[in-house]
């Protein structure tokens, strides 16, 4: 069993900050626009080092949205900054038409996803965003688990030609993924080796995963943790392979069941390899205020609620 | 024949091309396109510096932006007629695995199309990012957007009018088609939008108004007063009158015709009043 060392708490937010300060640095084309949140999205040190290329739009996510299109013509590639639930919800038709219909190289970064921003509560969380996104044709959709990979998957999506979300959160989780590591868009990345159960995991239920995966271990169940970092396009092979071993899964994330991962899993399951299943996720809920720790716990969304799930798969098999 | 001439003898094969077009699938929009034909004309044969063949990015050539994309039979034709594509294709409009779908989209490729429109409400910002793009790149060329009346109704118009004004995009020449119809009737039945000109100035912009929508010599003048105007802070508007269904007369002074197609007998009324000039594809 690998061992995972967190090398620190870290927002994913900042490892989006610090990509995009590093694209600043690297890639001229690189231009950034913001609905009044710069300091929430970290995106300060960019607008410092390239003010020219940085566009505050104020308290307007349509309009953001729609700027972002026309700076594709002429060979920018914008990255938009807002929370997760203006970046979505509130712009779908925008993002819709002059974005995925119109095929054009905008990168959504999306702050504060999930229940895990807190205090805020319903109005701020959105747990229906990988749904939204995923459904529109041509969108690539991505949802990184630390500070590392988050900030690789940034400086990754500026190569990558095509609209892409890119989904992160607020809260400090553990940092343990490589920094070194290269993100590759729509390649899982198995985490732990074993035969008895699959957890597939994204986001900020990763670290959860391989806690969970410990635990199980001391109980005689051996785990294979996957991290899919990149929903859409999944990667099906790495899916499909763990299965095949361990014949039953368990998927983690930090959204509705509806519209999330884990359905974009049971479709490919039972596609392909029907076996069962059991889903990590909130049951078709808004959130509510709370610390990140509470919420996660009472919407069964840590480390205790995927080995309760593993149990449970593993007692249909 | 004079230039003034030509583009009007233009203008009517294009009247032509959309009524046939939307006879022919017995759906589309051919009272905002005829209002506008005029406009069309005289921007792609006149006002703007297009490069061929086309190219998304557009560098260093006039950029326009279609935001009312319903009335994509005159923005077809026009683009055909200026040789984006070729005129046969316009026989496509609205058929199955067409590139000339219903509403303008770049999803099947279509030269001259740069954005999807359709939903309303969007034109203006995109114009507004391709504006800034330009700006970034050291561009001097112009973008131009065209955005209906009653599609001001949507807010995020207000959004993009403002950041434009406050980030001083000075670049972008938006006009307004006020024909003064949507599709339930009048604009100041459905949503009294007031005085558009107060508004725009309100907002920042510089405004231009022009009464005579459907007069080429009066739109030429109008978008070189606008375009002599660019450059000093302000994005500028013009205020375009025009009538609906123009060109042909059953069809004028009404918003019936806003998303209905002649069927036989209207069409060959209305070819009668406007003979074929250029040649129909």
């Amino acid at each position: 069993m690998t061992n995972y060392i967190n090398q620190g708490n870290k927002d994913t937010r900042s490892g989006f900050g610090a990509g995009l300060t590093e694209l600043g640095r690297t890639n001229p084309n690189v231009v950034a626009l913001c609905a009044d949140l710069i300091g929430s999205l970290k995106m300060q040190t960019f607008i410092d080092e390239n003010p020219e290329r940085f566009f505050q739009v104020g308290i307007a996510e349509a309009n953001m949205m729609g700027i972002a299109a026309g700076l594709t013509i002429g060979g920018k590639i914008p990255f938009t900054g807002t929370f997760a639930n203006f970046s979505t919800g509130r712009v779908y038709d925008q993002i819709r038409q002059s974005i995925a219909y119109s095929g054009k190289n905008v990168k959504i970064c999306a702050s504060h996803a999930g229940i895990t921003l807190g205090e805020d509560g319903a109005t701020h969380q959105i747990l229906e965003d990988i749904g939204l996104m995923k459904m529109l044709p041509g969108m690539t959709v991505i949802n990184p688990c630390d500070y590392n990979q988050t900030k690789n998957a940034t400086i990754a999506i500026a190569s990558y030609y095509g609209p892409v979300y890119l989904r992160f959160g607020r809260p400090s989780v553990a940092n343990f993924t490589s920094k070194s590591l290269e993100f590759e868009i729509g390649k899982g990345i198995q985490l732990q080796t074993g035969k008895d159960v699959t957890i597939v995991a994204t986001g900020h239920l990763v670290w959860e995963a391989l806690e969970a995966a410990k635990d199980l271990k001391s109980q005689g169940i051996e785990a294979e943790v996957i991290n899919i970092h990149t929903i859409k396009p999944l990667d099906e092979e790495i899916i499909i392979k763990s299965v095949l071993k361990t014949g039953c899964l368990v998927s983690a994330e930090e959204h509705n069941y509806l519209g999330g991962m884990g359905e974009s899993i049971a479709g490919l399951l039972a596609k392909t390899n029907p076996c069962p299943m059991e889903f990590v996720a909130t049951q078709d809920t808004f959130g509510e205020s709370g610390t990140p720790s509470e919420l996660m716990a009472k919407y069964g969304l840590d480390k205790d609620a995927i080995i309760k799930k593993v149990l449970t798969v593993k007692n249909r098999i | 024949m004079s230039d003034i001439k030509i583009l009007e003898q233009t203008t009517i094969q294009v009247r032509r091309d959309i009524l046939r077009m939307v006879n022919k699938v017995n759906s589309g929009h051919p009272g905002g396109s005829l209002g506008c034909a005029e406009f069309f004309v005289a921007l792609y044969f006149e006002q703007m510096e297009v490069t061929l063949p086309f190219s998304m990015d557009g560098k260093n050539e006039d950029l326009f932006f279609l935001s009312n994309g319903h009335i994509s039979p005159v923005f077809y034709s026009v683009l055909s007629r200026r040789g984006f594509f070729p005129v046969d294709e316009l026989n496509s409009f609205r058929l199955i695995s067409s590139r000339l779908q219903g509403h303008p989209t770049t999803h099947e490729g279509l030269p001259g199309v740069r954005i999807a429109s359709g939903s309303l409400g969007q034109g203006l910002s995109v114009s507004i990012g391709a504006a800034l793009a330009k700006k970034i790149n050291n561009d001097q060329k112009i973008i131009y957007t065209l955005v209906g009346d009653g599609e001001l109704q949507e807010g995020q118009n207000w959004e993009a009018l403002m950041f434009a004004a406050a980030k001083g995009v000075d670049n972008i020449i938006a006009t307004v088609d006020l024909n003064g119809k949507q599709i339930d009737g009048s604009t100041n039945d459905v949503l009294p939008m007031g005085s558009l000109k107060d508004k725009f100035q309100a907002f920042g912009w510089e405004v231009i108004e022009l009464k005579e929508g459907n007069s080429i010599p009066h739109i030429l003048k109008a978008l070189q007063l606008a375009k002599s105007k660019l450059g000093s802070g302000k994005p500028v508007v013009i205020l375009m009158e025009t009538e609906m269904g123009n060109g042909v007369d059953f069809m004028m002074h009404t918003h019936a015709w806003h998303g209905k197609a002649p069927n036989h007998e209207q069409l060959e009324n209305a070819l009668s009043q406007n003979k074929e000039t250029l040649g129909d594809y």
